[in-house]
């Protein structure tokens, strides 16, 4: 509009301060339907926080029994009352490593299959079926790990492993223990589990790739491998990250399939054949037994808050990778 | 002197012949892998499919939804868990979706890029992957032990509050893909932006939002870890105020039991939740691709 033009036509009005434009046409509904799209906004920054503060607060009473003795005490013992986070939280971050060892290779694989591989026709329905694997309940997983996996991994993995591997002096987690429930049943897994997320994450973060950086590349020769190698996954470093590290927090928490395979003992074993435990597969095992204001339930509400900050920290790392590019 | 030349010539050319049979071979090495990779998972996802219907077929029969379940050996079925599940699952959607589409309504309407909205964005992606069994522990802190005991309400609520990051990123996914020229064609015509939003955005948008509220239905309708310290189960039909059944967690309490027919039971309510959860996960991915 022209802005001299309508001074002319009212100076009266021009020397008023401007109002602003929307105010004329917002009407009760408008004013009624904002509050309610930021109250909703700030009811999930509520529910966060609340969540974080009733966790913290149930373990406060173990928190103060045990100090910060607490992480490094590998006691559970509701008899004696002696409660420490060591021994689960070791289980909790060495499954979920190992899954991630084992998971990211084939993540990556189902990537490069569907951006640069697949033939047209096939790229829709197996992207569908990966996909469908994050939607099995997980504790489908769990009762198919514990009966078709862990006697399988039982069988052959595990002996094989031992009887070369574990017979090298100073590889010890890989000498065998009886039983087919063990931490290293569970990253498998795990393995299983994530690989859908990351995956998909891989998959979206390659299609993000200009299309003419990658055919310059190929009019210069290169093989699918190498446009992958040089081109894609530079381009893509961060985000690629970004996806590992859902996967990871993903796996922190798993509970029911873990609680399967897992064996639950309360112990660190040098093999990772033998039986162990995580946060999520405890506090789901004990928790229904635990007694109102006990200080074990306490102690579960502790290891629950230390889950939920481990578990924050790799997801935020994760959303921060991956925000500049595509959100997970 | 030429035969020298010649010769370094061909010294060249069989270098170059050999670095491009390695970048060949290097090239079909990683192919295959991936081909392998992708076999591997599909592989797995066979394998569970096979097995659910191998040992959960057996055990389908009608009384598997007329009974409720019952000691070991007095052949009870599963309808109190699968009424629980319905209840609560419904529930916990019906309670949810308003809350997670106004919150994707406020972050792609109103929000912009302020930092209250990246706050209430990372907010619901932390919440989207947070363990479940974290939400049901927050939930036994705030209904269950304050009320004084399990039941099919804090159940609901715990699924509820899965629901919300789901229905939240789909709808804010889903209003930024309908285009500005018809919000300002609304806005053009008088139309209040409450309306606009109510009567375009959520109208051009509505296969996704559906798509949104079924993904989030079948997340919840197979979680088990949530409801163990919220609605704990139950061995009979109940109301929502007591202690509620459910099939995931009739699953878990009769897969590793010692008695053979709740075992059988636990595979049967596994291959219907299953089949359940991947049929809606299907229905879903069609009414996106309709768009």
């Amino acid at each position: 509009m022209d802005v001299t033009a309508s001074q002319a036509l009212h100076p009266a009005e021009a020397s008023l301060p401007p109002v602003p434009a929307r105010t004329p046409s917002r009407g009760v509904g408008d004013r009624i339907f904002a509050l309610a799209a930021h109250s909703a906004g700030y009811f999930v920054l509520i529910l966060l926080g609340s969540i974080i503060v009733l966790l913290f607060w149930g373990g406060l009473p173990a928190f103060r029994a045990f100090g910060p003795g607490f992480l490094a005490s590998a006691a559970w013992n509701p008899v004696t009352e002696r409660f420490g986070a060591l021994v689960s939280v070791y289980g909790t971050i060495v499954s979920s490593v190992l899954a991630l060892m084992m998971a990211v290779p084939l993540a990556f694989g189902v990537a490069f299959f569907l951006t640069e591989l697949a033939p047209g026709w096939m790229r829709r329905p197996v992207g569908t079926a990966i996909e469908l694997l994050a939607a099995v309940p997980s504790i489908i997983y769990g009762m198919w790990g514990f009966f078709v996996l862990a006697p399988a991994i039982g069988h052959t993995i595990k002996p094989f492993l031992s009887s070369t591997l574990g017979q090298v002096p100073g590889l010890a987690v890989f000498r065998a223990a009886p039983g087919d429930a063990s931490i290293f049943t569970a990253s498998v897994v795990l393995a299983i589990m994530i690989i859908p997320f990351i995956a998909a994450t891989m998959r979206d973060v390659f299609l993000t790739v200009p299309v003419i950086f990658k055919e310059s590349a190929f009019g210069l020769g290169c093989t699918s491998w190498e446009v992958m190698r040089s081109i894609v996954l530079p381009y893509t470093r961060a985000s690629v990250v970004g996806g590992i590290m859902l996967g990871l927090g993903r796996a922190l928490g798993e509970t029911m399939a873990v609680t399967f395979v897992i064996g639950n003992t309360n112990r660190i074993s040098p093999s990772l054949f033998a039986p162990g435990n995580t946060i999520a597969s405890l506090v789901a095992l004990e928790f229904p037994e635990a007694e109102g204001g006990s200080l074990q339930l306490s102690s579960l509400l502790a290891l629950g808050f230390l889950l939920f900050v481990i578990s924050f920290v790799v997801l935020a790392i994760s959303r921060t990778l991956l925000v500049q590019r595509v959100r997970h | 002197m030429d035969a020298t030349l010649q010769a370094a010539g061909a010294g060249h050319l069989r270098t170059a012949t050999a670095l491009r049979r390695r970048r060949r071979r290097t090239d079909r090495m990683a192919r295959l892998l991936a081909w392998l990779a992708t076999l591997v998972a599909l592989a797995f996802l066979a394998s569970i499919l096979v097995t659910l219907l191998y040992l959960g077929v057996p055990g389908l029969k009608p009384a598997v939804f007329t009974t409720v379940t019952k000691a070991p050996g007095s052949g009870g079925g599963l309808a109190n868990a699968i009424v629980g599940s319905l209840v609560q699952t419904g529930l916990g959607t019906l309670v949810g979706t308003p809350i997670g589409i106004m919150v994707g309504t406020y972050l792609a309407e109103y929000a912009g890029t302020s930092a209250l909205g990246n706050a209430v964005r990372f907010v619901s992606d932390i919440l989207l992957s947070a363990p479940s069994i974290l939400i049901g522990l927050f939930i036994y802190q705030v209904l269950v032990s304050p009320l004084g005991g399990f039941s099919g309400w804090a159940g609901a609520a715990a699924l509820a509050i899965l629901v919300i990051p789901i229905v939240v990123r789909t709808t804010e996914d889903m209003l930024r893909l309908i285009p500005i020229s018809l919000r300002e064609a609304s806005i053009a015509l008088g139309a209040p932006r409450w309306r606009t939003i109510v009567f375009i955005c959520y109208r051009a948008a509505l296969d996704g939002l559906l798509t949104g509220v079924l993904l989030a239905m079948a997340r919840v309708a197979g979680e088990t870890a949530p409801l163990l310290f919220t609605s704990l189960g139950n061995s009979d039909y109940s109301g929502l105020g007591s202690a509620m059944s459910s099939v995931p967690v009739t699953i878990y309490q009769y897969a590793a039991s010692a008695f053979d027919d709740w075992v059988q039971l636990a595979w049967t309510g596994a291959l219907l939740i299953t089949l359940g959860v991947l049929a809606i996960n299907v229905a879903a991915r069609f009414f996106i691709r309709r768009r």
